[in-house]
């Protein structure tokens, strides 16, 4: 992608990902989500993956804030069980949801990884109601031996700061 | 308005229109939000001289402040000249007010400072009738409430017996004080009164929450085994109520020298190597628990176990919710992030229980829609353990709606006075 400043890699090194395929693994993502098969989407992320939700606009560091989600993996494996395990009336079943996402900024590349931007909108309905919920997204991506993985997933909703319904299904 | 308020009300059971009548929703605001003490704010959100948080008292939009001398005012949010509203900010410093619209501004305490081209008026303006509406205000170990009426009781008096139940929870403190840490807000389309009901109601909680139980280890599933302890429900007076469901965790003060849980070692760990000594660092991680209890006070706070649930009606049919996380003022890092973390584990929008919780209470509203003429049960309860609630009060064990029926007389009271 020549609008980034793309390091000269080493042979052995993994190159970071294209923007191009940055973008499709974020959207083979949102489709998993939206197909509930959250069994394949665990698997996408990296050991020290973290999934964050927050509750303000423009946090530097989420650890010491109060945020909707901040997940490692443990709490990622947790959640999703719960989600599958149709003991949950939130999510058994969940809302129905459609989501897209797009406007891609590319932040930065380093190393193996690359940063990107994006405006996610997604339409839920359940209960004979449609809401809509939109937030800024921001993607870390590394590619890895065994292909592209999710490092860092911030969904800041642009109403992060106010009043949300419950949410049963993963953003 | 024709409706007879205490045929809705029976010892044991309330009648459905309390859920979906719009004109008791409307009279509710008038007789119980304009007439008794409401939560408007915790002492931390105005730490300093000239810091505020904009809350509100039933359905109207109020700012609390600090000012320079460290009293508390709480403001109508409405400029007296023509009505906008003054703040939109959440919380923040301020020595001055100002209007958006014309430039009145307003002192901290809500004095009328200025009024811009003051000639006008003429000698027709008097600036000292025309400061903000200021309602009584009174705290109680950090509790800020309000209230429209000057001649209630004061608040020491109306709190009553759930005093001593506050003092208990401040105790996760860990001895530094107790700090508002952040909020979740939510809403469920429902009425106020069934957020009411779920902090006293311990029987639902292995049903609705079996999925936060799943995803605990062995020894804290145990621990919030809440049917299977002995705690219990105990009617406070006033419409308040507390609801133990862990016995041993009423008094953090207590049982300091008990193993420190598995979940809590590595928190411990970590206070250990900060340099905490032995006593503190037991202290600091049991406070870090929680407490083993949800006071319910009436109409729209509770400090449940190791948060503030604060109520908002919104409609007849819309509620809005607000957990608000509290750590330790000034307390170790390590340990205000585990606060953190256990919060967004079961609380808020994505958490573990919360939305769990909200869709059970929209399904209580859609249900209510049919059967006007049915009534809603609170009549479950045996007797409560021997000795464990203070002589002379109603108790029940801790699956019993004895909260709940508490809330529903002081609701009576109110809306027949």
């Amino acid at each position: 992608m020549s609008t980034l400043a793309e390091p000269l890699s080493p042979a052995e090194a993994i190159a970071a990902p294209s923007l191009q395929d940055a973008i499709q693994f974020v959207w083979a993502e949102a489709d998993i989500l939206d197909r509930l098969d959250y069994k394949a989407w665990l698997p996408l992320w990296t050991a020290d993956g973290r999934y964050v939700i927050p509750t303000e606009r423009g946090l530097a560091a989420y650890d010491d804030s109060l945020n909707i989600v901040n997940d490692g993996a443990e709490m990622r494996q947790a959640r999703v069980k719960r989600l599958l395990s149709g003991f949950s009336m939130s999510s058994a079943p969940p809302a129905r949801t459609v989501r897209t996402v797009s406007r891609f900024v590319p932040v930065t590349v380093d190393g193996n990884a690359i940063t990107l931007r994006a405006a996610m909108i997604l339409v839920e309905y359940k209960y004979e109601r449609m809401r809509t919920l939109a937030g800024d997204v921001v993607y870390r991506i590394v590619a890895t031996r065994d292909g592209l993985r999710l490092d860092q997933k911030i969904v800041t909703l642009v109403n992060c700061d106010d009043y949300q319904h419950g949410i049963g299904y993963l953003l | 308005m024709s409706t007879d308020f205490a045929t809705l009300v029976q010892d044991d059971r309330v009648l459905t229109p309390m859920y979906t009548d719009e004109s008791i929703f409307e009279e509710e605001m008038e007789r119980i939000f304009k007439n008794t003490w409401v939560w408007v704010a915790h002492a931390s959100d105005l730490p300093t001289g000239n810091t505020f948080k904009t809350s509100y008292v039933g359905r109207e939009r109020v700012i609390v402040t600090r000012d320079k001398q460290g009293k508390i005012h709480t403001l109508l949010n409405r400029c007296r000249h023509r009505a906008a509203t003054i703040c939109e900010k959440r919380k923040g410093k301020a020595s001055v007010f100002v209007c958006p619209y014309h430039g009145w501004s307003y002192d901290v305490d809500g004095g009328l400072r200025k009024v811009p081209h003051l000639a006008g008026y003429g000698e027709g303006l008097d600036q000292a009738e025309l400061g903000l509406v200021s309602l009584r205000t009174e705290e109680y170990n950090g509790m800020i409430f309000a209230t429209y009426r000057d001649d209630i009781e004061p608040l020491f008096d109306f709190l009553g017996s759930a005093r001593k139940w506050i003092d208990l929870f401040m105790k996760q403190g860990g001895g530094y004080g107790v700090k508002t840490l952040g909020e979740h807000r939510f809403r469920f389309p429902g009425n106020w009164k069934i957020q009411l009901e779920n902090t006293t109601d311990a029987y639902h909680f292995p049903i609705v929450h079996k999925t936060f139980l799943d995803s605990l280890d062995a020894e804290s599933e145990n621990v919030f085994d809440v049917l299977g302890q002995g705690g219990w429900v105990e009617d406070l007076g006033n419409g308040h109520s507390v609801m133990v469901m862990i016995p041993s965790l009423i008094d953090l003060d207590d049982n300091l020298d008990a193993p420190i849980p598995e979940r809590f070692k590595e928190l411990a760990a970590e206070l250990v190597a900060e340099g905490l000594p032995d006593d503190q660092v037991r202290k600091v991680v049991r406070a870090v628990g929680g407490s083993g209890f949800n006071l319910n006070l009436f109409p729209n706070v509770a400090c449940s176990m190791a948060f503030f649930r604060v109520l908002r009606p919104v409609e007849v049919d819309e509620t809005e919710i607000t957990h608000v996380a509290i750590g330790m003022d000034g307390g170790p890092v390590p340990a205000n992030r585990m606060r953190l973390r256990l919060h967004e584990h079961f609380q808020g929008p994505m958490g573990f229980g919360t939305p769990d919780d909200a869709e059970g209470w929209e399904r209580v509203q859609r249900g209510a829609n049919a059967g006007e003429d049915l009534w809603i049960m609170v009549n479950r309860g045996v007797d409560a353990p021997e000795g464990v609630a203070a002589p002379g009060h109603n108790a029940g064990d801790v699956s019993a709606e004895t909260g709940m029926r508490a809330a529903y007389q002081m609701w009576k009271r109110m809306m027949t006075a």
